[in-house]
């Protein structure tokens, strides 16, 4: 069947358009509960001490306070990976670490009661950089991590999940290579994901082990399934998704700010909202990981790697949320760029006296990469290679394996992506650009213009398991039962499209339910681009049960078989005389509903891909380096919406994405522990002012696993981008620069242009 | 009175931070003597989204603290939360709204300062009639002009304001007009292309030769 598409590909409204540009779509600080509290958090002022004592007396007399917890009131909750963090704790481990919670009838009044809890701690030493930490005097964050090293293991997945990469025979591999390039590299800025809404909650009991949660996550079902084994198995809990104001992953950090919030309303009696200022976003909530290889490339001349050897020390900031996780993913991802017979990558996961790192879209890439790649290219450039050519020729292709993060070897079955990347570097004028290593491309009186390119790809647009339900209603409608928020990148009407496609209802006719865990069937949730390929097939397969029961309903009324029905319109015909036709509601009556069941098994063979070309501008007197254009290159098989596949391209600069290299960095203060620009004026973002150009392309090669030939790239869009601008940058003044983010201070001391290395 | 003293200065603190150097107009605080008059009542007059409300300054439910923001006093008193407040600094733009037909940041503004102004939120920008959609709200619709659509309230105000002051503004004024409104998500091209498109419908209506 050759029918063109009547929604897929094309660029539909956003079924939640008018909602948001009304300022009717309700986010977490919207949203007002009958008798609700607010919850607030005392942090504390010193980045590692034990609690001598605690004194929440007067804060407990404050008119208007209904609760105040410290570590002393609090059940055994934990989170972490493995679980390691209580809740509160006796122990303070970071500047903004909880100390108590504190209930009240407004927020003021809870912010001022604050003041009236009084702490006494016994300051510990506090540590900072992953090599010092596992020193043998080294701070000791917890008891039961000696040398502050974490294990390596996921028990989510599975039970060999991926730990290292190792395989072949490093030592013959070496020996086999023309070109060795060895040393340190890091991505250590810890850039700030930082949605544009700040994180937040509300808990309501309902009786002791009942608990209902209004939260932002883009995945209630499975966030509600977390809270339960954060709560000992002990807690049921309904998950209700409101709104999200961005994620990129960090949407699923929230968990200790839903418990704040749970702890209070029980101790309460009452529901209460915790809503993080700005501030507590900044410092207490998820950065990403901090990133150091020390690693050695063995090349032959040609551009053969040989062999690949290091340590990967990943800095997790006070506890892991899920690092090892990040550590699997990371390591099945540097595979798909770079094609290796010999590895022997050991990473390590060490905790620092500093905030959290978390899921943060990149997932472990993005930081694995941006510190090996500029090792790489040290190698590449020995080789006097193209770095396009270079990856066109290792990124990973049908029939080519790798260790994915369960630590089983999976076979590609995807589509090549080296007409991509000859795309994307064409529209880029690549060939006419790229003047070899530490060349410019232009020179313009003080102006050096520098090319760089970035590849990446994730074989987790089938990771997981997703369930959900169709139902058909007899007045020609279609609900989606599919537990997801939408968190920006549309994929909600996305799935409308195709369920519409799949069932040829008009759009308006098909609806999503409310995300709510207690009505849905179990869904992971969208991210890892996962939503078009996984979610979508779990979707569509529903939506084809359903529209099987209803041919099967019907069949007899039209006197055919069901295989030879179609379906337009709220209109059931027969495929070869469409006039012999009956509406939905004949077929099925007014008193029935037709629901189908659809699930999606995980499948790790199909790795998307991204390629991002830069164009840098590097003023060699003052060190500034503007980005002037960008031209992104994928395949995604079948565009399902043009419009929300490019916002999630561009969405590459932000979310510490490719301007990580640039000016993006929470800066840490290694004496006190704070952090210093924690807030929107001294941490720097990109404005309307500095859009460089950019390009997108997209080819649509047909991925055969899917229904829509379609899968999803959302997730990688970020994780090309900072090295890509090191090597850009790198080319336009002639030196190499090695660190993130490349501010001005920085270059001009490359350049040599500071006095005794100040600017 | 306690709980309001500290908030004020808090306010005071943050303003000192946040500044207000994004582009977006700053009010001057000049005292009517209408409002002064009012002031002595403890009332103020407000008129948000085209509807007058008198409100009581004072320390319950429904009144006007002294300390009140702006953003505060639309959103918890007036239950307009289409406004966000994404930073509560002036810093991000997205609780921009329009005081008399100018873009302000209303977590930098006590709601005792715009007494007898008029205000517009993005509640308001739909005609109250037909119910209506802005050309702009239409557009960003068109364009999908938004991700995660937290911010988008704010842009939508900065672009009205923008336009009614400068109805065919070049691209760079445009960007200049947009340049205190924070998205992380990036759909900040996808904006341009909304406005653009907005400010070429006006141009097609007003020019003579159609």
């Amino acid at each position: 069947m050759t029918r063109p598409y009547r929604f897929i590909g094309k660029a539909t409204p956003r079924k939640d358009g008018v909602e948001i540009v009304t300022g009717e779509a309700k986010f977490i600080a919207d949203i007002k509960l009958p008798k609700m509290l607010f919850g607030k958090v005392l942090r504390s002022p010193l980045p590692h001490a034990n609690i001598k004592n605690i004194d929440a007396g007067r804060a407990k007399r404050s008119d208007g306070v209904r609760a105040v917890l410290t570590y002393q009131d609090v059940p055994e909750w934990k989170g972490g990976m493995p679980a390691h963090v209580r809740i509160l704790d006796r122990k303070v481990r970071f500047v903004g670490d909880a100390v108590a919670l504190v209930a009240a009838e407004t927020e003021e009044i809870a912010l001022e009661a604050l003041d009236g809890i009084e702490v006494e701690y016994e300051p510990l030493p506090a540590v900072y950089d992953v090599k010092e930490a596992m020193e043998p005097n080294a701070p000791q964050l917890y008891t039961q991590f000696p040398g502050n090293v974490l294990p390596n293991r996921c028990p989510g997945f599975g039970p060999k999940s991926l730990e290292e990469i190792a395989m072949g025979n490093v030592e013959q591999g070496f020996k086999e290579a023309g070109i060795i390039a060895e040393g340190t590299y890091a991505y250590e800025n810890i850039p700030n994901p930082l949605t544009a809404e700040p994180p937040g909650a509300i808990a309501a009991w309902e009786g002791p082990d009942h608990l209902t949660v209004w939260s932002s996550a883009q995945n209630p079902y499975w966030e509600g399934v977390l809270l339960y084994l954060r709560m000992g198995r002990k807690v049921h809990v309904r998950y209700i998704g409101t709104h999200c104001g961005g994620s990129y992953g960090t949407r699923l950090m929230s968990w200790q700010l839903i418990l704040y919030a749970a702890l209070l309303a029980q101790a309460a009696n009452r529901p209460v909202k915790v809503c993080y200022s700005r501030e507590e976003h900044f410092a207490a909530y998820g950065l990403r990981l901090g990133s150091r290889i020390h690693g050695k490339v063995g090349m032959k001349k040609e551009g053969t790697i040989t062999a690949i050897s290091g340590e990967w020390l990943i800095n997790t900031g006070f506890y892991s949320q899920i690092t090892q996780g990040q550590l699997a993913v990371g390591c099945g991802e540097v595979q798909l760029a770079v094609r290796c017979p010999n590895w022997d990558l050991k990473p390590k996961i060490v905790c620092t006296n500093r905030a959290a790192s978390g899921i943060v879209r990149g997932f472990g890439g993005q930081e694995l990469k941006s510190a090996f790649l500029p090792l790489l290219t040290e190698a590449m450039e020995k080789a006097d290679l193209d770095p396009v050519e270079f990856f066109k020729g290792n990124y990973v292709k049908p029939g080519d394996g790798y260790y994915w993060r369960d630590g089983n070897w999976w076979v590609c079955r995807g589509v090549d992506y080296t007409k991509a990347m000859e795309k994307g570097a064409e529209a880029f004028g690549w060939k006419e650009k790229w003047k070899g290593w530490l060349k410019p491309t232009r020179v313009n009186g003080a102006k050096r213009i520098g090319v760089g390119v970035g590849v990446h790809g994730n074989a987790d647009v089938g990771e997981d398991v997703s369930e959900a339900y169709v139902r058909l209603d007899p007045s020609a409608t279609a609900t989606i039962y599919s537990c997801l928020a939408e968190h920006g990148t549309g994929q909600r009407s996305s799935l409308c499209k195709m369920v519409a496609e799949i069932l040829q209802l008009p759009l308006e006719n098909i609806s999503m339910t409310p995300p709510d865990s207690l009505l849905h069937p179990y869904e992971i949730g969208p991210f890892g681009s996962r939503g078009t390929y996984a979610i979508g097939s779990a979707i569509i397969a529903a939506a084809e049960e359903a529209k099987k029961k209803l041919f099967e309903r019907c069949a007899p009324m039209l006197k055919a078989n069901p295989e030879d029905l179609e379906t337009e319109d709220g209109w059931v015909y027969r495929r070869e005389k469409p006039e012999v036709r009956i509406p939905w509601r004949a077929g099925m009556g007014v008193d029935r509903t037709l629901l189908g069941y659809g699930r999606f098994e995980p499948d790790f063979t199909v790795p998307n891909f991204m390629m991002l070309l830069v164009e840098v501008e590097v003023d060699v007197e003052t060190g500034k380096v503007e980005l002037v254009d960008v031209v992104s290159a994928t395949d995604v098989g079948q565009i399902i919406d043009p419009l929300n596949l490019k916002n999630q391209l561009h969405g590459s600069l932000g979310s510490a994405g490719v301007d990580s290299a640039l000016f993006e960095e929470s800066i840490l203060d290694k004496k006190s522990g704070r952090l210093l620009n924690i807030n929107l004026v001294d941490y720097k973002w990109r404005t309307f002012l500095e859009l460089p150009a950019f390009r997108t392309v997209t080819l649509e090669t047909p991925f055969p696993t899917h229904r829509f030939k379609a899968i999803g790239v959302g997730e990688i869009t970020t994780a090309p981008g900072p090295p890509a601008i090191l090597m850009a940058i790198s080319n336009a003044i002639g030196r190499r620069v090695y660190e993130y983010p490349m501010t001005p201070e920085k270059i001009l001391k490359v350049l040599g242009k500071t006095k005794r290395g100040v600017a | 009175m306690k709980t309001r003293q500290i908030a004020k200065r808090k306010f005071k603190k943050l303003a000192a931070i946040g500044g207000s150097s994004l582009g977006l107009a700053t009010l001057s605080l000049r005292q009517p003597s209408k409002a002064a008059r009012d002031n002595e009542r403890h009332r103020i007059n407000l008129m948000v989204n085209g509807q007058p409300y008198q409100l009581e300054i004072g320390n319950q439910s429904g009144e006007i603290g002294p300390s009140d923001t702006l953003a505060y006093t639309l959103r918890e008193t007036l239950g307009l939360t289409g406004t966000k407040i994404g930073c509560d600094h002036g810093a991000c733009g997205a609780c921009t709204v329009l005081v008399d037909g100018k873009a302000i940041l209303s977590c930098m503004v006590l709601t005792i300062e715009t007494d007898g102004r008029s205000i517009t939120t993005v509640e308001g920008l739909r005609d109250p009639n037909t119910g209506r959609l802005d050309p702009l709200q239409q557009a960003f619709i068109d364009h999908t002009a938004f991700q995660c659509g937290f911010c988008t309230p704010g842009i939508l105000m900065s672009a009205k304001a923008l336009l009614a002051e400068n109805p065919s503004p070049t691209e760079q004024e445009v960007k200049e007009g947009l340049s205190g409104n924070y998205c992380r998500c990036i759909s900040h091209y996808h904006v341009l292309d909304a406005v653009r498109a907005v400010i070429r419908q006006r141009g097609v209506k007003n020019d003579p030769a159609v």
